[in-house]
């Protein structure tokens, strides 16, 4: 067993958890595993692998915590982190979050230091849909803050959704404005923003907020990267506080909710394909899914109508290229990123499907070489593109032969049949 | 109007880095409550010493096989030359990072080429904009003339970022309204010849190695700079953030692999992360250039180091500043 936990430390050290945190959580599991010894059966190994995953999952928190907004209006947010962590961004990603719970978030920059930091807001604010109030680099931080504050209260924001500067814990008086905002806003949710390939210093920037600013949860980001994310032990450990989401791409559909396990199997070596099969659910039109589903199983043929819908379901998962991110390296290094069908390529599928008949469309055998080329007139395509289109709509017709109802698992794999290699 | 910046660091007097760096030690060491040197003071070498000072390389991000070795280099050394206590342990083991991290350092050179073009790669917010505006100041402090590509025309507000540095600065940004970064830095190589400027520092967007697709993309960028010039870009720099740990070796590889690499800067030493991914790195750079001991690539080497924010906080490195920073 000695041998065993050796590996298991080695391992959560390359996957940056800081070694003080190692240690501990080495001893937990080793007190974990002799207990479990004698009570079961399992060999000492057996027994390891299970006690580290469970104990490493218990010690990443609960899953999926929401976030807290039961206060008298507005609630406010503040963001806070060392530069360049993703706070900006996720202050975005959190404003879109809220307005598809039909909330209404009012965004205001305090970061008057960095070049275009209110800019970037302001971009990232009329991205996802709203409204932003105006700041200068003029300002004082803590100007900007109260009169945000107040605003938001006259116009009946639901939300204030407050970013600031990057800092660092050890920079006094950065540290001093961002206990003042903290201190005139009081905020219900303050959370720490870091990035998922922080090193072992982890431990002291989180431990350095979480004493300035009693945080209240933490955002961990860039985790569509193949950082194994050991700083989210690190934080989660020194701060105590839950990991409310976590960041998976620089577009504002790239926030999601925290599942330990998956975070604990991450930090222990494996891919996170659970999340992807999640976010192709979030993606795919439920009841368009069922309905295909269900045309499929009554023995119905999938025609080119049905492969349009396919195809707009698949731009709306932001496209193949954005689904094979997600999957670990080691899978896709085989895939040619230049071949993948594209967004643009997409909208060209939908077009040369518009260009066709219904009966084409329900009969695909009925085009031959001339209407081909009318359908390539129709949608300024060559005929090569058309025959392209029908080799994918085959494929795909085979793929949802095996599928047998929907099973996402196994179209996952099918859409990868669908790239060429 | 970015002149009226509250916390414009580029006031500050400026000190050397070393002396920053150690300065952002001792206050590390206020928050974590060890001090490294006195790790070595009044110290017998015993077993337990040396379990410290491994301790000490891990948690500066060194990485476990690289301290290993370090470790493992230090004993032979203490067998053979048996050093009276622990600061003549401390002082070999310095000397072992030193021998390590010497051949990283290199300065830039100048220019032999006109434009001589350099461009930036790295992950997400790892400072390649900020430390653009720095260079560009030592250019300038050169007497060199400079211009800025704004090759980022992904993230919101890049590009208004990279003006703003212009701006500080006093050198034109070439920027497009278009979504091509290909297309931006030719236009600006294009312009810096009409103009006969001395330097093109190329800017682009953040990008994580698993993003397969913006790896091409920067591939294409390097391609279309290469078409204007063969020789060109005569630089193609990493910035890695010290915060970052182990993940740094992997974007070293991927984008050495995607564009191969001539230099690093490393950013954000003026915190309390050590940046002792470096150490990582160089291990490995030795290692394989002793298995391929044929190969012609020269080492990677590790150009500035960040030490703030502020347009003046860029310095050369220096092997020794930087291990006496590490290991004071
Ligand atoms: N791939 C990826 N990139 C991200 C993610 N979150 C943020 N980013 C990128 O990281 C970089 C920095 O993000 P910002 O939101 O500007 O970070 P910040 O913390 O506001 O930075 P400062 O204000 O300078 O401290 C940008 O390039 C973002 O697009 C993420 O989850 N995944
Ligand atoms: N403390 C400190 N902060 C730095 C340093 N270099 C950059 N930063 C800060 O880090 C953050 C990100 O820097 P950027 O230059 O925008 O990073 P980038 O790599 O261009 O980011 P993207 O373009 O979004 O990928 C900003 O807040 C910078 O001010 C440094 O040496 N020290
Ligand atoms: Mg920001
Ligand atoms: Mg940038």
């Amino acid at each position: 067993m000695q041998e065993a936990l050796r590996e298991v430390r080695v391992a959560l050290l390359e996957a940056d958890c800081a070694l003080p945190v190692v240690k501990d959580f080495i001893a937990a599991v080793k007190e974990k595993a002799l207990g479990e010894e004698v009570i079961g059966s399992l060999s000492p190994g057996q027994a390891l692998v299970g006690v580290v995953h469970r104990e490493l999952t218990r010690v990443m928190g609960e899953a999926n915590a929401v976030l807290d907004l039961a206060v008298q209006p507005p609630a406010v947010i503040l963001m806070a982190g060392l530069q360049g962590s993703g706070k900006t961004t996720t202050t975005g990603k959190l404003a879109r979050w809220l307005i598809e719970q039909k909330k209404k978030p009012l965004l205001v920059s305090c970061d008057v230091y960095r070049p275009a930091a209110i800019e970037q807001l302001k971009s990232v604010a009329a991205q996802a849909g709203a409204d932003f109030l105006p700041s200068d680099s003029s300002e004082k931080p803590l100007d900007i803050a109260r009169r945000a504050l107040e605003h938001a209260r006259l116009r009946y924001y639901d939300v204030l959704l407050v970013d600031t500067a990057g800092r660092l814990a050890i920079d006094v008086a950065m540290m001093d404005e961002i206990r003042a905002l903290h201190a005139a806003l009081n905020p219900v949710e303050t959370l720490f923003v870091v990035d998922a390939m922080q090193g072992q210093d982890a431990v002291n920037t989180a431990r350095a907020f979480n004493q300035a600013l009693a945080l209240t949860g933490v955002v961990l980001t860039k985790l569509d990267g193949d950082a194994r994310g050991g700083a989210a032990l690190s934080v989660r450990q020194v701060t105590g506080k839950p990991i409310k989401f976590i960041g998976t791409g620089e577009k504002l559909n790239g926030l999601e909710p925290f599942y330990p396990e998956r975070m604990a199997a991450r930090m222990l070596g494996m891919g996170d394909i659970v999340s992807l099969v999640e976010e192709a659910r979030k993606g795919v039109d439920q009841e368009k899914a069922l309905e295909l589903a269900t045309k499929i199983r009554k023995g119905k043929g999938f025609d080119l109508e049905d492969f349009k819908q396919q195809v707009q379901q698949m731009r709306k998962m932001g496209g193949l290229s954005a689904m094979v991110d997600k999957l670990p390296a080691q899978l896709t290094q085989n895939i040619n990123p230049a071949q993948l069908v594209d967004d643009k390529q997409i909208r060209r599928l939908e077009g040369i499907i518009n260009s066709m008949t219904p009966a084409e469309r329900a009969r695909p055998e009925l085009l031959k070489a001339t209407r081909k080329r009318r359908v390539a007139a129709g949608a300024g395509v060559s005929v090569q593109e058309v025959n392209r289109l029908l080799g994918q709509f085959e494929q795909m017709q085979k793929m949802m032969k095996m599928m047998k109802g929907g099973n996402l698992a196994k179209m996952m794999r099918g859409m990868k049949g669908m790239m060429p290699r | 109007m970015f002149g009226l910046l509250k916390k414009s660091v580029d006031q500050a007097p400026a000190r050397p880095w070393a002396e920053r760096l150690r300065a952002g030690l001792a206050r590390t060491r206020g928050v974590l409550g060890t001090d490294l040197s006195a790790l070595f003071k009044r110290r017998n070498v015993d077993e337990a010493l040396f379990g410290e000072l491994e301790t000490a390389l891990i948690t500066a991000d060194c990485g476990v096989e690289a301290s290993a070795q370090l470790i493992a280099a230090l004993r032979a050394r203490a067998r053979s030359e048996r050093p009276a206590d622990g600061a003549e342990l401390k002082r070999m083991l310095k000397e072992e990072l030193i021998a390590l991290l010497a051949p990283l350092e290199r300065a830039l050179e100048p220019a032999h080429a006109r434009p001589l073009v350099i461009m930036f790669a790295g992950v997400n917010g790892s400072g390649k904009t900020t430390s653009i505006g720095k260079l560009a100041k030592f250019f300038r402090s050169q007497g060199r003339s400079v211009l800025l590509a704004a090759g980022d025309t992904f993230r919101a507000a890049a590009r208004e970022q990279l003006v703003a540095w212009g701006e500080r600065n006093g050198v034109t940004v070439i920027a497009q309204a278009s979504g091509d970064p290909g297309a931006v830095v030719y236009d600006a190589i294009n312009a810096a010849r009409a103009r006969s400027i001395d330097v093109v520092l190329a800017d682009t967007a953040g990008r994580l190695p698993t993003q397969l697709h913006l790896m091409e993309e920067i591939k294409k960028v390097k391609r279309v700079i290469a078409k204007l010039d063969p020789e060109a870009p005569h630089e193609v720099i990493l910035v890695l953030d010290a915060n970052i740990g182990q993940n740094a070796l992997n974007q070293v590889k991927a984008f050495d692999a995607a564009l191969g690499l001539t230099g690093l800067v490393l950013t954000k030493l003026d915190g309390t992360a050590k940046g002792g991914v470096v150490v990582a790195i160089a291990a490995q750079a030795r290692s394989s250039l002793a298995q391929a001991r044929s190969t012609s690539k020269r080492p990677l080497s590790l150009l500035f180091v960040g030490v703030g924010e502020g347009i003046d906080d860029l310095r050369p490195f220096s092997a020794r500043d930087f291990v006496d920073a590490l290991v004071e």
